[in-house]
């Protein structure tokens, strides 16, 4: 495999891992703060045992986990490639976080969000036909 | 003039903290070791630079700018806004990082923006 292929395979797995830990991290941190319940006063007194009590739920932990993942993958992928390649690439989360919903979680979906996925997928579409990376490297 | 200066925040400080971040990881060099030791070590190398530590900074400052302006706007007033960012992002790394963004990667963010703010909307 030459250096090309292999930088844009490597790009790919890591695009992937962004957008798997990033858009799981999200389900589990929205799951875990239903539960927690609503926030609804910024005063300091409530803000800290409000923390607390979100932070006494394993799906809040599993969420916070997989978003720390998420910025390690994302992190590192900016290491060799291009932040206005990676950035638009892993918008693709977004079609993710509604085909998980909807097969996954029974969520409504409506058609307007479905074209948004449609448009997203052919925008990265595009972006994924430029060279993931287009400066020397120091 | 108050949601304004908050959505400039949410934009501009969401995006240059991400690019700050790239900065941060350029300096370092690509990664080619995927052993957790070799990412723990890359992790020390990269809290080590000042651009990681003003990205994050950038990064927290939007998020909180996003939740306070939650408090009082719609989220379908706000999330739209904050597709702007894909374009903000391929502008910044044309000009700050020095990025080559063709008219078909521009293509392909536009169409990512109409696409995020649809899906927002829906």
């Amino acid at each position: 495999m030459n250096r090309e292929a292999r930088l844009k395979l490597k790009t790919s797995v890591l695009i992937f891992l962004v957008i798997m830990f990033g858009s799981l991290g999200n389900i589990f941190l929205s799951k875990g703060m239903k539960r927690v319940g609503t926030f609804s006063s910024w005063r300091p007194g409530d803000v800290a045992p409000f923390l607390a009590h979100a932070l006494e739920s394993g799906l809040v932990w599993i969420g916070i986990l997989l978003l720390i993942l998420f910025f390690v993958a994302y992190s590192l992928v900016l290491s060799w490639a291009d932040y206005s390649f990676v950035q638009p690439a892993s918008s693709i989360g977004y079609g993710v976080v509604a085909v998980l919903g909807y097969f996954l979680l029974g969520e409504a979906v409506t058609s307007t969000r479905w074209i948004g996925v449609g448009i997203i997928c052919l925008g990265v579409f595009l972006v994924s036909q430029t060279p993931a990376r287009t400066t020397e490297q120091s | 003039m108050r949601d304004a200066v908050l959505l400039f925040v949410i934009v501009c400080g969401g995006t240059g903290g991400e690019i700050a971040v790239a900065r941060a990881m350029k300096e370092i060099g690509e990664v080619h070791d995927f052993s957790p030791l070799n990412i723990f070590r890359v992790a020390i190398r990269a809290v080590q630079r000042p651009w990681m530590w003003l990205g994050v900074g950038l990064m927290a400052l939007a998020f909180f700018a996003l939740l306070a302006i939650l408090s009082w706007e719609n989220v379908s007033f706000v999330v739209p806004v904050t597709a702007l960012s894909y374009a903000a992002g391929a502008f910044g790394g044309k000009i700050l990082l020095g990025e080559r963004v063709s008219p078909v990667r521009w293509l392909g963010v536009g169409l990512v923006c109409v696409g995020v703010t649809l899906v927002c909307l829906g």
